[in-house]
C-alpha cells in the first residue's frame, strides 16, 4: 500500500529523519512510536507531501508520489490528520466535514449528506451544527478524523488522535479506529498511548533521533532492549532484566 | 432558495426607487452607496470569503477604469464593447498579482503590503505614460446616450450600478453554497488543513482574486461612465482601496449582505455628520476611521455578526 524508502531530511544541522524505510500493508493498522522529538511528525510530513525529502522516495500503491503536493497526495487516496488539531473554527462541524466530502462530491447537498454520515460514524452526530471552535478537545480530534475520512481515503495517517484525551475518551476512540479499518481503510498512526498501540496495531515501527530502531509485532517491540533504552534511558534495559531475574 | 428570493426582492425594490425618489441629491446618494457596496463586495470575495486581506484593491479598480477610458478615448471603442474588456483587465491584473504573491506563499500582512505596492506601481505607471493621459488624467466625452453606456438620467445610472451589485450578491450567495465556496472558506480558515483534504489552495486563491478583480474593475468602469474623468490618483490611490474594505469590515466579512449593509451605514453616517458639522472637508473620513476602529475592536464580525449566525447563512 505505502512504501517509503531511505527517507532523509535535515533542518540546518539537525538530521530530523535519517534513512528511514517503512512499508504498510493494505488493510493493516501500523503504529509509529518513539520518544518526543524522534521525528515521527516530520516523517508524516515527508510521506504526505508537506515536506520534500532530501533523499529517498515514497510510493503509494506502487506509484511514486515523492514531491507531490499534499492536495495531490490526498486525491490519490492518502489523507492525514494533524497532531495539533486544525479545525475551520468559524464553520460548523457539518461544514468542516463537507470540505473533505467535496473531494468526491461536487454538489453541496451531496457533500453535506456525506458529511453527516461520516460525522455519525465517528460519534459526532450530536454536534453537527456546533461551531468547530466550540468543540471539546475530544470533539476536535473526532472532527479531524471525520474530515479526513470524508475524503474517502484508502490510507489514513493519524497523528496522535488520542493525545490529550482522558482514559474514557481514549476507550471511546479505539473502536472508532477499528471501525475505520474494518471499512477497508489502511491506517498508519503515530501514537503515544501504548494501551491503544497494543490494542490496535498489527505492526509497530519505533523511531528514535530520526532513525528507525525497531520494527515488529507490538509485544516484541516493547520488549526490545533498544526501545526500552530509547524511552527510559541508557542502561535501563539491563537493570530491568537484572531486576526481573533477582 | 430563500437567499435568492431576498436578492430578487432587493433588486426589485431598488429598481423602482426612482419612481418615488425624484431629488437628484438623494438619487446620487443612493447611486454612490450602491457603488461603494460594489467595491465592498469585490473586496469581500477575496478578503471576506478567502481571508486574503488586500490593501490595494485600487489596482483592479484603476485597471478597469483606465481600460474603459483608454479604449473609448484613444482607440475609439464603443463603451459597450469596452466594458467586457475592462472587466477582463481587472481579472487579468488579479491573475498577475495573485500568481506572483500566492506562488510565493505570501499571507496576512505580507500579502496586504504587496497589494498596496502593486497599486502604487500602477499609479506611477499611469502617471508616466502618455496613452493613459499621464498626470493630467483622461476625460471621457459626455454623450448621455444609452448607446454609449451613459444613461441620460440619474435613474439610468441607478439601474446601471444595480446590475453589478446584484451580480456581487449572486456571487456571494453562490460562494455560500457551492464546492468552490467551501474550498475558499476552508483555505481562509486553515490552509494546511485544506491542503490535507485535497484542496489546491493556490488555484482556489487565484480564482478568488480574479473574480474579485473583475468585479472591482466593474466599479472602475462605472466610475468612468458616471463621472467622465479618471486620473492616476483617483484610479490607483489608496482612497478606493480603503473604501473597498470599509464596507465589508463594518457590515460583516464573508457574508452575502455585509458589504451592502456596511456601505449603507457608512453613507448614512457620512450624510448625518455632514448635516451636523457642516461641510468641513474630510470630516466624514474622520468619522469613518473612528467607526472602523470601534468595529474592529468591539464587533469583529460586523453588524451582521450582531444578528447572529442565522442571518449570515441566509
Amino acid at each position: 500500500m505505502l512504501e517509503a524508502r531511505n527517507l532523509s531530511i535535515r533542518f540546518g544541522g539537525l538530521k530530523a529523519v535519517e534513512d528511514v524505510s517503512l512499508a504498510v500493508r493494505r488493510g493493516a493498522i501500523v503504529a509509529l512510536i518513539g520518544p518526543n522529538g524522534a521525528g515521527k511528525t516530520t516523517l508524516f510530513n515527508l510521506v504526505s507531501g508537506f515536506l520534500k525529502p532530501l533523499t529517498g522516495a515514497v510510493a503509494l500503491e506502487g506509484r511514486d508520489i515523492t514531491g507531490l503536493a499534499p492536495h495531490e497526495v490526498c486525491r490519490l487516496g492518502m489523507t492525514r490528520t494533524f497532531q495539533i488539531v486544525q479545525p475551520f473554527g468559524a464553520q460548523t462541524v457539518r461544514e468542516n466535514v463537507a470540505v473533505g466530502a467535496h473531494l468526491h462530491h461536487r454538489g453541496r447537498a451531496a457533500a453535506l449528506t456525506r458529511a453527516e454520515e461520516v460525522a455519525r460514524q465517528v460519534g459526532l452526530a450530536g454536534d453537527l451544527d456546533k461551531l468547530a471552535l466550540n468543540l471539546t478537545i475530544a470533539g476536535r480530534k473526532r472532527l479531524e478524523l471525520a474530515r479526513a475520512l470524508a475524503t474517502g481515503p484508502k490510507l489514513l495517517l493519524l497523528d496522535e488522535v488520542l493525545a490529550g484525551l482522558n482514559p474514557q475518551e481514549i476507550a471511546g476512540m479505539i473502536p472508532v479506529v477499528q471501525t475505520i479499518r474494518a471499512s477497508g481503510v489502511t491506517v498508519l498512526m503515530i501514537e503515544h498511548v501504548m494501551q491503544a498501540v497494543m490494542n490496535l496495531a498489527d505492526e509497530v515501527y519505533v523511531l528514535n533521533n530520526g532513525r528507525l530502531i525497531a520494527h515488529g509485532a507490538p509485544a516484541a517491540v516493547t520488549n526490545d532492549p533498544q526501545v526500552i533504552e530509547a524511552y527510559l534511558g541508557h542502561g535501563t534495559a539491563a537493570r530491568l532484566r537484572k531486576a526481573a531475574h533477582a | 432558495m430563500r437567499g435568492l428570493l431576498g436578492i430578487g426582492a432587493f433588486g426589485a425594490v431598488v429598481a423602482v426607487l426612482p419612481l418615488f425618489v425624484t431629488s437628484g441629491y438623494a438619487l446620487n446618494a443612493i447611486v454612490m452607496t450602491l457603488y461603494a457596496a460594489l467595491l465592498g463586495q469585490a473586496w469581500n470575495i477575496l478578503g471576506g470569503f478567502g481571508g486574503q486581506f488586500s490593501f490595494g484593491h485600487a489596482v483592479f479598480f484603476g485597471s478597469g477604469a483606465y481600460a474603459m477610458a483608454v479604449l473609448q478615448v484613444k482607440l475609439g471603442w464603443n463603451a459597450w464593447a469596452a466594458l467586457p474588456a475592462a472587466l477582463a483587465a481587472g481579472g487579468a491584473v488579479g491573475a498577475l498579482v495573485g500568481a506572483l504573491s500566492f506562488r510565493y506563499g505570501l499571507r496576512g500582512s505580507y500579502f496586504a503590503l504587496v497589494t498596496l505596492a502593486f497599486a502604487e506601481v500602477f499609479r506611477i505607471l499611469a502617471n508616466t505614460f502618455e496613452f493613459t493621459g499621464a498626470g493630467v488624467g483622461m476625460m471621457v466625452p459626455l454623450k448621455e446616450t444609452v448607446a454609449d453606456l451613459q444613461p441620460p438620467s440619474r435613474a439610468g445610472y441607478l439601474w446601471l450600478i444595480l446590475v453589478p451589485v446584484l451580480a456581487g450578491l449572486l456571487v456571494s450567495w453562490w460562494l455560500k453554497r457551492s464546492r468552490y465556496g467551501a474550498w475558499l472558506q476552508a483555505v481562509r480558515d486553515n490552509e494546511e488543513s485544506a491542503a490535507a483534504l485535497g484542496v489546491n489552495a493556490f488555484r482556489v486563491k487565484l480564482a478568488a482574486i480574479m473574480i474579485s478583480g473583475g468585479l472591482m474593475a466593474a466599479g472602475g468602469a462605472f466610475y468612468v461612465q458616471y463621472l467622465h474623468y479618471i486620473d492616476p490618483h483617483i484610479a490607483y490611490g489608496p482612497a478606493v482601496s480603503v473604501e473597498a474594505l470599509l464596507g465589508p469590515i463594518i457590515g460583516g466579512m464573508g457574508t452575502v449582505w455585509g458589504p451592502l449593509l456596511g456601505a449603507g451605514m457608512l453613507h448614512l453616517l457620512g450624510e448625518t455628520t455632514r448635516g451636523l458639522m457642516g461641510d468641513a472637508p474630510g470630516i466624514n473620513l474622520v468619522v469613518y476611521g473612528v467607526v472602523l476602529i470601534l468595529m474592529v475592536t468591539f464587533l469583529p464580525s460586523g453588524i451582521i455578526g450582531v444578528f447572529g449566525r442565522r442571518l449570515t447563512h441566509a
